[in-house]
Parts: structure tokens; sequence; C-alpha cells
């Protein structure tokens, strides 16, 4: 069990509440995964790429890196460190000097985007989203996950969101039954994962098939042939998210929409401080069925 | 009528002070307040009471209902009225997975749409549902009767006993063992009567009767082969 939720306001002016509404999602599915918590937040691009970071030993880590990174590669480097995490702005051009520095620095890369930010760690969900500050962040859209582990340790890299490509990202409730196979098939195509766990795999699997051109309701439609298990999952976007689950779809799911937002979650409770969810159309989405939502 | 805030009570509160009134067969009539989703609300109710809910609910409202007057005035989440044994439930909008899990008795009605494996696994049950119903839905089902006045999802009666499933609308499959049966007068009459207790506004004469072609029942001998 896990929960899940997702967010994607359709209006300028909530935009500075997203982190709020969305944590408040978030806190209410804790019972369903306890362990650990993340969170995607996708926010108005001020030009630039975002790195999020990860590090056990954070203040010793960040501190002065943004000044190394941007003597190093000769740019102009910005850091802003939340609790564990840094996000790092560097210009697109420098990007793969730039995570070449980090990862000979042993620091961990949780994500890479224009316009998405990635915070997890193992903990409840309400302490989670009181270390990061996540209610006081503003987005346009954003996807969380709780987490019960199954496939994998109760570790900071096992939590979700999974990033796999730039301003992708995967959160999952259920488990993969063939991800060891499908982990070897991608690595012979050269798409390397760095954990054992099953939704990394997924996130992997859709990303790759993005790369090779499909567009991602084609990546999500492939997860019903390609992945075998259990799953529902919320995939976020540069420009939104998507939702599919699998043809049996025993893991929950529930779908609200207003004139302001589009909402996910595992269950229905997650959605009762949303404004307006009274008069809301609220659904469940179809198994085997790729549903997505784009600004 | 009582009015419980769920806001301001605990579940168990909730659900000790219903099971209470019931025991005591008194026909009371209550309204809970801000249910919020909660799981398992307005569970275990052994006696006559009437409980309308403003809002909705989630895993397993109702469940093991005997006698009982349930009302959900909103959309009730998976496991909706498990187990029931007799009395009404009625969710005014949808129903999510497995409601009406191995009912034994007693009226479930559904007046928008049920997910998948609706009726799942009934014994004597009857369940109404005014809108479609998802995949392997009456999934061995041994008796009662599953009404949908929509459509039917794929694997409609896999493996059935002899439950009676009446559709109005396509099925998009069915199950392994599930045919398509004759609508006898003695079906369109308790079509007609379930119909009637559930509001609905369908002649029965609209409907197909699916049931059991009772071929799993006993072991092949030409299959003998296969094991």
């Amino acid at each position: 069990m896990c929960g899940i939720v997702g967010l994607f306001l359709k209006k300028d002016e909530l935009h500075p509440r997203l982190g709020d509404l969305l944590t408040t999602m978030l806190v209410t599915m804790t019972d369903r995964g306890p362990d650990s918590a993340g969170i995607a937040i996708y926010s108005n691009e001020e030009g630039g790429l975002k790195i999020t970071l990860q590090s056990e030993a954070p203040d010793e880590d960040f501190e002065g890196l943004g000044e190394a990174l941007s003597e190093a590669l000769g740019i102009q480097a910005a850091l802003k460190q939340v609790d564990t995490h840094a996000v790092l702005t560097v210009p697109e051009t420098a990007r793969s000097e730039a995570l070449a520095f980090l990862e000979e620095r042993g620091l961990r890369v949780m994500g890479v985007g224009a316009s998405m930010e990635i915070y997890k760690e193992v903990g409840l969900p309400v302490d989670v989203a009181a270390r990061f500050g996540l209610r006081d962040m503003g987005g346009t859209h954003g996807i969380g996950h709780t987490r019960m582990a199954t496939e994998s340790a109760v570790t900071t890299l096992g939590a979700h969101p999974f990033s796999t490509a730039d301003d992708q990202c995967l959160v999952h409730n259920g488990s993969l039954s063939n991800h060891n196979q499908m982990r070897r098939k991608l690595a012979k195509k050269g798409v390397l994962t760095k954990t054992e766990n099953d939704t990394e795999v997924g996130a992997a699997y859709i990303s790759s098939r993005i790369a090779d051109g499909a567009d991602l309701g084609e990546a999500l439609k492939g997860t019903l042939e390609d992945l075998d298990g259990f799953f529902t999952f919320v995939t976020g976007t540069r420009n939104g998210f998507g939702v599919v689950r699998d043809p049996i779809a025993c893991k929950p799911a529930v779908m609200a929409e207003t004139d302001d937002y589009v909402a996910f979650a595992s269950e229905y409770r997650a959605f009762a401080d949303l404004p307006g969810i009274e008069t809301a159309r609220v659904w469940e989405p179809e198994p085997a069925t790729v549903y997505f939502w784009e600004r | 009528m009582t009015v419980l805030d769920a806001a301001n009570l605990s579940l168990r509160d909730l659900n000790q002070t219903l099971q209470a009134a019931a025991k005591t067969r008194s026909n009371e009539a209550f309204e809970i307040l801000n249910p919020r989703g909660s799981h398992a609300v307005a569970v275990g109710l052994d006696g006559p009471v009437t409980v309308t809910i403003k809002g909705s609910t989630g895993y397993y409202c109702a469940g093991m209902n005997k006698e009982a007057s349930v009302t959900v005035e909103g959309s009730a989440g998976p496991g909706t009225a498990e187990n029931m044994m007799s009395g009404v439930v009625t969710i005014e909008g949808d129903a999510s997975q497995y409601a009406g899990a191995t009912g034994h008795g007693g009226l479930l009605n559904i007046k928008g749409n049920a997910s998948s494996r609706c009726g799942i696994s009934m014994k004597g049950i009857d369940i109404v549902v005014h809108g479609n119903i998802g995949h392997m839905s009456a999934f061995m089902a041994q008796k009662g009767n599953l009404v949908v006045l929509g459509d039917a999802g794929d694997a409609l009666g896999d493996s059935l006993y002899e439950a009676r499933l009446f559709v109005r609308g396509e099925v998009k499959s069915l199950g392994a063992d599930c045919v398509e049966k004759e609508m006898r007068p003695e079906h369109l009459s308790l079509l007609e009567d379930l119909l009637a207790r559930a509001g609905a506004d369908a002649s029965p004469a609209e409907f197909r009767r699916y049931g059991s072609a009772r071929k799993l029942y006993n072991f092949n001998i030409d299959h003998a082969g296969e094991y």
C-alpha cells in the first residue's frame, strides 16, 4: 500500500497555494504510507536548469558548492539549500559539465529540469513536509507520494518520486513483478537505474520510450503491455501530469475536477480540503486507460 | 433526528453511538456531517436505525449492515456494504470497487456507477446499479440479484454460481461459464419488484438476463489430460 496525490492548477492566481494544497493532500495519505514521503513540484520557469541534489551531510556538502561550480565551469550557478536537499540553478548549456562535476563530488542528483524540483525523505509525511517547507512552495502542478515499502529498502533513494529524465518523474502505488527483467533490457539500451526499486524501472521505461520518440500517451500505454504487476502510476511532466492504472486496477484511484484544478488521489479523503470539492466532478479513472492534463 | 458531526467525534465514538442505537431497535434517525471520505463509517449496525451521511465516504462504509437503512449523499469508497446481511444501503453518487462484496442479503442501491468487482462473491444480496459497472463484476457470485441499468465491463459473472444478473445496456464481455439466459415471466416480475424498490425508472422488458452455464460445477473428464 502507498498513497499518491497529484494537483494540476488551471488558474494562475492559485499557483502560490500549490504547496499548501498538495501538502494537505499528502499528509492525509499518511496511513497508506508512513515510512517516507516525496513531492515533485513544477513551478514557472525563470530560465536555467534546476538540479535537485540530496546529501547525507548537507551543510558540509552544500557549503560553497555554488561558488565552486561557478568557478570550475566559468558559469553563474545559484544554490538554494532546503534541509537535506539543494536546488542548483545553472545555464542549460552547462548541463552535462555540471552533472559530471556533481557526480565527481559524490552528490546524489534527485532530478533535473527547467521546471521540476524534487524533495523526498524517510519519515512521516507531516515531518518531511515541514523539513522542506513544502507548504510555502508555489507552482503550476505537482505530484506526491507516501510510501509503504515493499520492493526495496526504506531509504531516501527508495522514496518516490523517481526522476529518470529532465522534468519527468513517476510515483507509483503497487508493485512490479518483471522489474529485474525490464531493468536488464533497459541496461542493454544504455538506460541505467540507480536503485533496486521497481518504480524506478517504471520511470526509466517511460522516459526511455519518450526518448525513442513516443509521446507521453504512447509511453504510458506501453506500460500496460511491457510492465507486469500492479500499478497506479502518476507521471509528472513539464506541462502537466498523466495517470494510468493496470488492467486489474486493484490499486485505488480517484480524480476530481473543477474550473480551478484537476486533482488525483488514492482516496477521496485527500480531496476533503480542496476548495469547491463539494461541487467538483469526482470519478474513478478506468483501468488500462491513459489520462493526462497539460497546459 | 440526531445530528453527529464527524469533525468533532472519533470514528469509534461515532460508530459506537450508531451501533448502540441499532441494538435498542430504536428506529432512530441519524445525520452524519463531515464524513470527509473517512473509512468504515456506519459499519456493523445490527438493528433498525436510519443513517444519512451528508457527503462522501471512504473504504467499507456500512459494512456488515443488518436491518439498518444507510444513505450516502455522495460517493462511496471501496468495499461499500461489504458482507451486508439485510437492510438497505443507498449510495447517491458512485461506488468504488467491490461494492456489496460477499453480501448475504438486503438491498444495495447505487444511484451512480459502480467500478470493478461489484458484487464479487455475493451470497444473497440484491444490488441495483443505476449507472454502469466495471470489470469482473459478480465474480463467483453465489446467490442474489445484480441489476444494472447501464453497461457492464469485461468478464461479467466469471465463474458464476446461482446469482442472477440483469443488464439493460451493453456487456463488454462475459466471464468464464457466464451465459445469456431466457427471461421468463418469474424473472420479469422479480425485476419489476427490484426496480420499484430501488426507485429505478426502467422497464423489466429492456433487460437481458445472464446466469451460470453450470459447466464448471463438475470435473470434465475430457480435460483430465490438461492436469
